[in-house]
């Protein structure tokens, strides 16, 4: 231990002498089973740690810059995105010449330009966060994301919860869990929240909590527009669909989005509504959300403050959800966000079962039916690539030819995989069971 | 305090041979679960074409009172993968004459688009299509034609569905022969 203010300076310490006042020291607040304060925890964090950034945009550049000169050193930036002309005035790691190139690209390249000396090395990939599997986000330590819709932050959150192993008693392994700081940001408000699978409430226990987005009704968009919005909503779900039956919108084509500000304009022009711009058809189109700089700068410092003690257990860890509010004075709030009991993401046991190749799919299920700590009454079963039974009466028929064939039978015929995990549901489970079946 | 030792500490190698990304997202699990436990009402019922895909499917309904009394609709639900924070997408594949479904199969239900919530299930959205049938709306009309029928003079109206039903023309529009 190091008495105050004689700091011994390794090459690493020197350039966090700040940083390693906070690691060197005791303190009141920190977990005193985890936090060993000292040189250890220093080189865990610029040797070891490896931390994994989703999104590289307004938040994304701030949390790498965070990151950078925080002391953390082995960092990835994911991003499938290209730079904007629009996204220069806050997304301080571009520069004109850069627009059109990959954001991934350019900010690691900023980022080690400016840090490399300091041992800090961004990796980038350009490419959705859907194109990498488990083995991809196993490496990491901590998942920090800076995201701007609800489908990605579902999808990572999701995928965590299926990465955590369990041990016999159903315990997680915490070896296996992957803590993900999410922030998001809309105008003056934003929001960083801790998610530490299945420790914390997840993603989807406050899926019911967002505000929906904005749908105009049909009748009001087609028959009694009133709104510029109402204009081109309408050439977004009736017309593209009917001009172009099998051809998918792309929102980032300027010749789509011409045809599209076209369209509402003469619409707009035919009811007498004023204010169809094209940047209001992008912003209708794309659902952009206000942005502004210095709230990304906020939430950024938040998560990376967070992913710091996370990394280090050098304090308490937010618990679990922080809110700013500054569009209505200043408001700052944090509380618990607690789990919710039905999660379809992160509630449900998982059972791990034994069972002869030669058990039927019939005997399976009679199985489940049977286990006094399961008592399920219809199970329906799904894989990865099929469905491999429905108890519904109404879809039981669909199914029904699968119940004698036997569990070798279904692997060797696709319905499942070896070892795969199922998903069960069940009326009398508020959500879901997982099981994995090991055949013998 | 959150009791976090050990979490976070532990990592994969790039590369191992860990299993591809699940396809299976929240969304299926929740469809999974509301179509196992569907409770059609009457003179309702589902399909699904692709029998290992819950998130495309059709519902039929044959409304056994009101103008369209007799007739069977095909309704073409898809399900998108933000489900269920975004809506079914629903069209109306058998083509009809009502004031709140257009001649392309759009459907003018407020729980499809500005009223939709999570806490909403295909289950409700059935039953609201199957007040449609039952409670035509001149109101909040997608085709006028048929809205200002309705509004105008009800025993017509009940006139040009029936003529439709039977594969007649109406305002121009030919439909198909259901009764």
């Amino acid at each position: 231990m190091v008495g105050d203010g004689d700091v011994v300076m390794s090459d690493g310490a020197d350039r966090h002498k700040h940083l390693c006042k906070v690691l060197y020291r005791k303190s009141p607040f920190a977990d005193e089973d985890c936090f060993q304060p000292g040189e250890e925890t220093r080189k865990y964090l610029q040797e070891e740690c490896k931390v994994l950034v989703i999104g590289a945009g307004g938040l994304g550049c701030e949390i790498l810059k965070d990151l950078a000169l925080s002391g953390f050193r082995d960092i990835h930036v994911i991003d499938m995105d290209t730079i904007d002309i629009t996204n220069l005035n806050r997304q301080f790691l571009f520069r004109s010449r850069d627009v059109g190139r990959p954001k991934a690209d350019v900010a690691a390249d900023f980022i080690n330009r400016r840090c490399g000396h300091m041992g800090v090395n961004v990796t980038p990939h350009n490419c959705k966060i859907q194109d990498y599997a488990e083995d991809f986000y196993s490496q990491f330590n901590v998942i920090i994301a800076g995201l701007d819709n609800i489908t990605a932050r579902r999808w990572i959150n999701s995928l965590l919860h299926t990465m955590v192993e369990f041990d016999e008693d159903e315990n997680p392994d915490g070896s296996t869990i992957k803590p993900l700081l999410d922030g998001g940001t809309e105008g003056l408000k934003g929001q960083s929240r801790v998610i530490i699978p299945y420790m914390t409430s997840c993603f989807d226990c406050s899926l019911d909590s967002f505000p929906p987005q904005v749908n105009y009704p049909m009748c009001t968009i087609a028959e009694t527009p009133r709104l510029p919005e109402h204009c081109i909503e309408y050439v977004l779900v009736v017309e593209w669909d009917k001009h172009f039956p099998n051809r998918k919108l792309n929102t980032d084509s300027p010749q789509d989005m011409k045809w599209i500000f076209d369209q509402a304009k003469e619409r707009a022009d035919t009811f007498g509504i004023r204010g169809v711009t094209y940047s209001l058809t992008m912003g209708v189109v794309k659902r952009i959300i206000p942005a502004v700089a210095s709230t990304n700068a906020l939430i950024a410092a938040s998560l990376v403050n967070e992913a710091l003690k996370i990394s280090t257990y050098c304090g308490p860890v937010l618990n679990t959800y922080m809110m700013y509010m500054g569009n209505e004075g200043v408001y700052i709030h944090t509380f618990e966000y607690e789990k919710k009991d039905d999660c379809l993401v992160c509630s449900g046991t998982i059972r791990n079962l034994s069972m002869p190749a030669a058990t039927s799919l019939q005997g399976l299920i009679d199985s489940l039916c049977a286990d006094p700590s399961l008592k399920l009454q219809r199970p329906s079963i799904t894989s990865d690539k099929a469905v491999v039974f429905m108890s519904s009466p109404l879809l039981r028929k669909d199914h029904e030819y699968k119940l004698p064939m036997t569990l070798r039978q279904l692997v060797d015929e696709g319905v499942l995989g070896e070892n795969e995990v199922l998903i069960v549901t069940d009326p009398i489970i508020p959500s879901k069971l997982k099981i994995r079946i090991a055949l013998t | 305090m959150i009791k976090i030792y050990g979490v976070g500490r532990g990592r994969g190698k790039e590369g191992e041979n860990k299993p591809a990304a699940p396809k299976r997202q929240p969304g299926e699990i929740r469809i999974q679960k509301e179509l196992d436990e569907l409770e059609l009402p009457p003179h309702t019922s589902i399909a699904v074409p692709d029998k290992n895909n819950l998130m495309a499917f059709h519902i039929t309904i044959a409304p056994d009172e009101g103008f369209w009394k007799g007739a069977t609709y095909k309704f073409v639900f898809n399900v998108p993968g933000a489900y269920p924070h975004e809506p079914p997408k629903v069209k109306c594949e058998t083509k009809i004459y009502h004031p709140n479904i257009d001649l392309q199969g759009n459907v003018c239900l407020n729980i499809l688009r500005e009223d939709w919530k999570p806490v909403l299930s295909i289950n409700t959205i059935v039953y609201g299509l199957l007040y449609l049938f039952l409670e035509p709306n001149p109101g909040d009309p997608l085709n006028h034609e048929a809205a200002d029928a309705l509004r105008t003079d009800r025993v017509n109206f009940a006139r040009l569905v029936g003529r439709s039903l039977k594969g007649g023309v109406v305002a121009g529009e030919s439909f198909p022969k259901l009764t």
